[in-house]
């Protein structure tokens, strides 16, 4: 064997030694999760504070709510926290999430150039809003992703009287995005958009973007935290998993939440107290 | 890593996070070329000494791999690694380790095929010698390696960029974990979708710094190596 | 000085090699037995380079037999050859014998000091640890001779071994040549340069269309040929 192949199998048993140190060293759990909450910088708020209560790593997954869910449910998550309640009661009752335990709610709310083009600026009513919108063929930037802020606007349009499949037009844009990507996409096209107030705050690249609709109840967003069922998956760390949920919605989780602000703007409220949320 | 700190003033206090991220994505990137070295070039070495039928589609075939799709690279390792997928037993989904496959496979193709043809050509150039010293298999594949060492650090070169440029592989199996499985480009991509811009393309920066470093280091060592051996 | 070898008599029973209809030797009943150089003369393409490869056993022979001391077979244990271009390893010089030496199955403790005699003998002890691939032509064909010889062969085949050098390096090689045959190493070797095959041929065997036309020993060959394609030859015509 000549010193080429020799140093290269060094090299590569020597990865592989490092890799095996990595995972064996940590007390870890996956947490499948959305960008909302990532992009926001909550987890980044609030992680830090539970490993030096627990010695616990909590590593990020963050994905739409429809990949965090599937990514939990082929168990390769030990927790899920998403924010599409029907989907997270569908999760449960087929047996992949053991409970669902309410966190927190934030607000979307409906971006919209400055300009104002459908002259929905200032309202607080998000179902006569979409409706101008459609009416005057006004660009709109979906998500498209299944992710809960998809899911979300899709619901709304449908309180709205609008089939969406049916009645889009050129001026409804899918783009099968994350969150940062659509409200990119807005800005470069001074389109609508649906957004979670917490990804558009600690949003930079705005242009020309305004916050034209909010307040509205229906623009509500739910949080729910589910354990992934171990019984499903036995690779579940059930019991550091269920240390993060019980301290999420702890009074001092709770806290944790409540007290995560951007430019002194309060983000996300906790309601765990609140079992019918 | 703070907001509002420009990339510039990233790089040049030497931001820790920032420190780690670069050393992960070499960590990994280098891994993987590593690994796929170990396979490809052995590989391409034997299909380019040996006659067999559909050579020719197998050479086709190595050659058009070497454009596979990051994006379709990435979902198979994931479904493979996944734990209920057939390799799932061994937890590497989300870690460094899944990223390391994930880019030895893209890579592997790359290396293979670029070291079949600079092997192949050497062959034709020593077949006569090499046969004439009455030379093994094992012989003639570790001489020709060795000799064609300076031309298979190119094949290198090319998988590690291919390695340290995509994304779409690695964030899928990886899972952009901050300060676990976050990389350079995966970080790229992050900032980009968080609308800081300025801060991606301070980072695209310094990915492509580091690329040519790399590059210019590999280059280095090659041309002292040739002026030694030729 | 050297025991006895089982490679010769090198015998050529009825050889013929056919490629792709191309008949490239017909018919070559032939022995190159121990003694003083044989060389192979001819016009290009006459076959030289194939009958020289057919006797290194690189190439077998589509009818006909072909034997090493009496045996079919005979890995090239105790046979080297040089080609008329030989490829240069890309190596040091000292590193190309090294090599050799290595697939010849040498002891390595012996590889130091066969290095050195090498280079000695072909005059390169100064150029040892430049890159092979650097040398001038005349020090690569001289490399290629010590790279041969490093195999301790008993039969060593030269195809064309100054084809393209100046007159110095002509000399130069020769002078190995000759030096090798005194050695007890039977030299079996093509040219079309008939000053060389004069100066070195202990006998001589010319090829014209891959079939022998007459062999015999130099000085009767030079001063006496016997067919008109050797006259011919011999006269600097052109043999078609």
């Amino acid at each position: 064997m000549n010193m080429l192949t020799r140093r290269l199998i060094i090299a590569a048993t020597a990865s592989f030694v490092l890799v095996g140190q990595a995972v064996a060293q940590e007390k870890s759990i996956v947490v499948a999760s959305t960008t909302s909450t990532q992009d926001s910088g909550l987890f980044g708020h609030l992680l830090p504070m539970f490993k030096a209560k627990t010695g616990i790593d909590v590593k990020v997954v963050a994905q739409g709510t429809g990949q965090a869910l599937d990514t939990a449910r082929r168990g390769d998550a030990d927790v899920v926290f998403v924010h599409a309640k029907p989907a997270e009661e569908k999760f449960v009752a087929e047996g992949f999430g053991v409970k669902r335990h309410p966190v927190m709610y934030n607000d979307f709310v409906l971006i919209g150039p400055k300009s104002d083009p459908a002259g929905i600026k200032g309202s607080n009513d998000i179902v006569a809003a979409l409706g101008t919108i459609k009416a005057k063929s006004a660009d709109f930037i979906s998500r498209g992703d299944k992710s809960g802020t998809h899911q979300a606007e899709l619901n709304l349009w449908k309180v709205a009287g609008v089939d969406i499949a049916k009645d889009r037009g050129p001026w409804y844009k899918e783009i099968g995005q994350g969150m940062g990507a659509a409200l990119n996409t807005a800005s470069a096209s001074n389109a609508y958009v649906l957004a979670d107030r917490g990804t558009w705050l600690s949003f930079k690249n705005r242009g020309d973007l305004v916050i034209a609709v909010e307040g509205d109840k229906r623009l509500f967003n739910q949080y729910g935290v589910m354990l992934v069922n171990p019984e499903k998956h036995p690779s579940v760390k059930k019991d550091l998993g269920q240390q993060f949920i019980d301290w999420l919605v702890s009074s001092e989780g709770q806290r944790a939440i409540a007290d995560y602000r951007i430019n002194g703007e309060q983000l996300f409220y906790p309601n765990a107290s609140d079992s019918g949320a | 890593m703070t907001q509002d700190v420009t990339a510039l003033q990233l790089v040049l206090s030497g931001d820790p996070a920032l420190f780690a991220i670069v050393r992960l994505s070499l960590y990994v990137s280098l891994s993987a070329v590593a690994l796929a070295a170990l396979i490809g070039i052995p590989l391409g070495a034997w299909i380019a000494l040996t006659k067999f039928p559909g050579r020719q589609g197998v050479i086709v075939l190595l050659n058009a791999l070497m454009g596979l799709p990051p994006v379709v690279v990435g979902l198979a390792v994931y479904l493979m690694l996944s734990r209920s997928g057939p390799l799932g037993a061994f937890g590497l989904l989300f870690t460094p380790g899944a990223m390391i496959v994930a880019q030895t496979v893209l890579v592997t193709p790359i290396i293979a095929a670029l070291a079949r043809q600079t092997i192949e050509d050497l062959w034709i150039e020593y077949r006569d010698e090499l046969s004439a010293m009455n030379l093994g298999p094992l012989g003639r594949v570790a001489a020709l390696i060795w000799d064609a060492r300076f031309s298979l650090v190119t094949a290198l070169l090319a998988g590690f960029g291919r390695a340290a440029a995509e994304v779409g592989a690695i964030i899928i199996v990886g899972g952009n974990i901050e300060g676990f499985t976050r990389t350079m480009t995966t970080a790229i991509a992050l900032e980009t979708s968080k609308g800081d811009l300025p801060l991606a393309v301070g980072l695209g920066l310094v990915l492509i710094a580091i690329v040519i470093a790399v590059n210019a280091l590999a280059w280095t060592a090659r041309r002292a190596g040739e002026r030694l051996a030729g | 000085m050297r025991a006895p070898s089982s490679e010769l008599p090198i015998e050529f029973d009825h050889v013929t090699l056919t490629a792709g209809g191309v008949t490239i030797l017909d018919q070559i009943t032939l022995t190159l037995a121990p003694g003083a150089p044989t060389v192979l003369i001819g016009p290009n393409g006459s076959g030289k380079s194939t009958l020289l490869r057919v006797a290194m056993g690189l190439l077998s022979p589509s009818r006909g037999r072909i034997t090493w001391g009496g045996l079919e077979d005979v890995p090239p244990l105790k046979r080297a050859i040089v080609f008329q271009r030989p490829a240069m390893l890309r190596r040091s010089a000292a590193a190309n014998i090294r090599f050799a030496l290595r697939a010849a199955g040498i002891p390595r403790a012996e590889h130091a000091r066969r290095t050195g005699e090498l280079l000695e003998l072909v005059g390169l002890a100064h150029v040892a640890d430049r890159a092979a691939r650097r040398l001038s032509g005349g020090e690569q064909q001289r490399l290629a001779l010590a790279r041969a010889l490093a195999r301790d062969p008993a039969v060593l085949f030269l195809d064309e071994p100054t084809a393209s050098l100046d007159p110095v390096a002509t000399k130069g090689v020769e002078d190995i040549i000759r030096a090798v045959s005194e050695r007890n190493i039977k030299v079996v070797m093509a040219t079309h340069d008939l000053g060389e095959a004069r100066r070195l041929a202990g006998d001589v065997v010319m090829l014209h269309r891959g079939r022998i036309v007459e062999r015999g020993v130099a000085v009767s060959f030079f001063d006496a040929p016997q067919t008109g394609e050797a006259r011919a030859f011999l006269a600097g015509e052109l043999l078609i």
